[in-house]
């Protein structure tokens, strides 16, 4: 295979975030290789973290997504409960646990308003961003922030939900309902977005086993995980819900997984906001000793990891993050090859990464490594395949 | 419930230097650089445990490098931690040819520390810019000798 250099003429645009890069080789209408390059946006926030101490990391991990914002600080504080062995008053682990589902039904429903774009459905996307917005505005009410509502803390949570805000919580919630039913059916019912989906970017179970994926992106390839099932964390254990596992491993069965998800996700929000008792928000903790802990969280994208290790000193001398998408994305590698470049902009974002993932694609030629069509030139594509197939099912 | 830090106990019975239980789902597991490949293998593909992540820490004793792996089942993490204490020239036996899921840490930790990886299919920068100088580990500390 001739893998010449190559010289990206891609938009590295500084405003567009998460910018990966992935270099497709194809052969005619079929992907047979892809480079995934990262680190362009890579910002040292391990090395960051330890020079400053535990209380300011929990805002610097805040900054590592913009869209689950809460997962990394998330997953830091239950680190370090686990190292001191921090008792969390009750009300603020059921706070936590709000939080982040809130985020879980804004996050799933920005993905799905992206993937409808990148397969033709523009209604799909206005729609989809359209019922996020009242999610984010029960973030301001809460937190004062849409995004980076800075609610975590070691020990607790940095602000209540006051008992006003409950019923209209609840509202959204329930206002919520009829929209995700609505997208249930559009999908799952629309004999062209099966025809577009069903089938391409597959993802095996033993290649999810081997690529260590985790979130949706297994759980679409009949991965039974969930970190708030299995090692439970905030308030999960005290509620009752079901875990979303589908077994095709493709687009599909990953939108399928979302999809359902959101159901989880307010029925998860409704118990809290019933079960919360009233007390204490903060353990008020006062210094970190010696020692090492683990934390994680299942977030949007599937399992957030972080590791701890304190000296007795009032900063971290290690501090070792894994976000999901290090994972999933790294799956691309088998889910893409083999498919073709119609359906390369969708399979690639099917892991949720973000959207100028796709927008940074080239197409090379195997034999001459020429560039054919860049991000753009493939969400066109995918958007007219969809098209042929609308012509000939309806 | 089974839990499945019994069963590594018994399979890994004499390669194991220590063993501390930081609490019923948190295991830290000590063993020498040299047994870690058949070690991964037997956590990987016997138990079947995921391969998380690892942690690559510049200590003043040498490289520690933690091997997260989790069993879902249970809810467990089992870190297994080496020792690379030549400083000079660290390495160690690769686990991409196991799992490619490791490709990327290791490569991670490499730029990032200096620590080379023995059989790595795909040794190169995943993070650091082109242009960053040759020989310079971001995540190396000072230690006073």
């Amino acid at each position: 295979m001739s893998h010449k250099v190559v010289i990206p003429i891609g938009p590295y645009h500084p405003l567009q975030e998460e910018p990966e890069f992935f270099r497709l080789y194809v052969e005619g209408e079929k992907v047979v290789d892809i480079d995934i390059v990262i680190g362009y946006n890579h910002r040292g926030i391990e090395e960051l973290s330890e020079h400053k101490h535990f209380d300011q990391v929990t805002f610097l991990v805040e900054r590592i997504c913009g869209i689950c914002s809460t997962s990394h600080p998330f997953a830091y504080v239950n680190a370090v409960e686990d190292l001191a062995k921090i008792e969390v008053p009750e009300r603020a682990l059921y706070i936590r646990t709000i939080i982040a589902e809130m985020e879980r039904i804004h996050s799933h429903l920005l993905w799905l308003g992206l993937a409808g774009h990148f397969i033709g459905y523009n209604t799909v996307w206005m729609w989809a961003w359209k019922y996020r917005e009242p999610i984010l505005d029960m973030f301001e009410m809460i937190s004062g922030n849409r995004n980076h509502y800075a609610m975590m803390k070691i020990g607790g949570v940095r602000r209540d939900i006051k008992d006003e805000y409950i019923p209209i919580l609840k509202k959204t919630l329930d206002d919520l309902i009829p929209a995700v039913n609505m997208f249930r059916g559009a999908v799952m019912d629309d004999p062209v977005i099966q025809a577009r989906l069903k089938g391409i970017g597959i993802l095996t179970k033993q290649q999810a086993i081997d690529w260590c994926v985790e979130g949706p992106t297994g759980r679409a390839s009949g991965i039974n995980i969930d970190v708030r099932r299995d090692d439970p964390y905030g308030a999960y254990d005290r509620v009752s819900w079901n875990v979303i596992v589908e077994k095709d491993g493709d687009i599909f069965a990953k939108t399928v997984v979302r999809i359902l998800e959101l159901y989880e996700s307010i029925s998860i929000i409704r118990q809290c906001l019933d079960k919360m008792p009233k007390g204490e928000i903060d353990a008020d903790v006062k210094d970190i000793p010696t020692g090492e802990g683990i934390g994680r969280v299942e977030a949007p994208r599937g399992e957030c990891f972080h590791y701890v290790r304190s000296d007795g000193t009032n900063r971290p001398i290690r501090h070792k993050v894994r976000a999901p998408s290090y994972m999933n994305v790294a799956s691309n590698k088998v889910a893409a090859v083999g498919g073709t470049i119609s359906d390369a902009a969708i399979t690639l974002a099917a892991v949720d990464p973000c959207y100028c993932c796709t927008e940074r694609l080239i197409v090379l030629d195997k034999h001459t490594d020429k560039k054919m069509m860049n991000g753009w030139d493939l969400i066109k594509l995918s958007q007219e395949k969809t098209q042929k197939l609308r012509n000939t099912i309806k | 419930m089974m839990f499945i830090s019994n069963e590594v106990k018994e399979k890994l019975a004499d390669k194991i230097i220590n063993w501390y239980g930081h609490s019923l789902r948190r295991v830290y597991i000590s063993l020498k650089p040299e047994d870690l490949k058949e070690a991964a293998r037997i956590l990987f593909q016997d138990l079947a445990l995921r391969f998380i992540t690892a942690s690559g820490i510049d200590t003043p004793k040498g490289f520690e490098i933690l091997y997260h792996f989790s069993f879902d089942k249970t809810g467990e993490i089992i870190s297994v931690r080496v020792l690379i204490e030549d400083k000079k020239k660290p390495e160690i036996d690769s686990l991409a040819p196991l799992f490619p899921a490791a490709e990327w840490i290791e490569r991670e930790m490499w730029e990032m520390l200096g620590i080379n990886f023995i059989g790595h299919p795909n040794l190169k920068r995943l993070l650091l810019a082109d242009e960053w100088p040759e020989g310079k580990y971001p995540l190396r500390h000072e230690h006073e000798s």
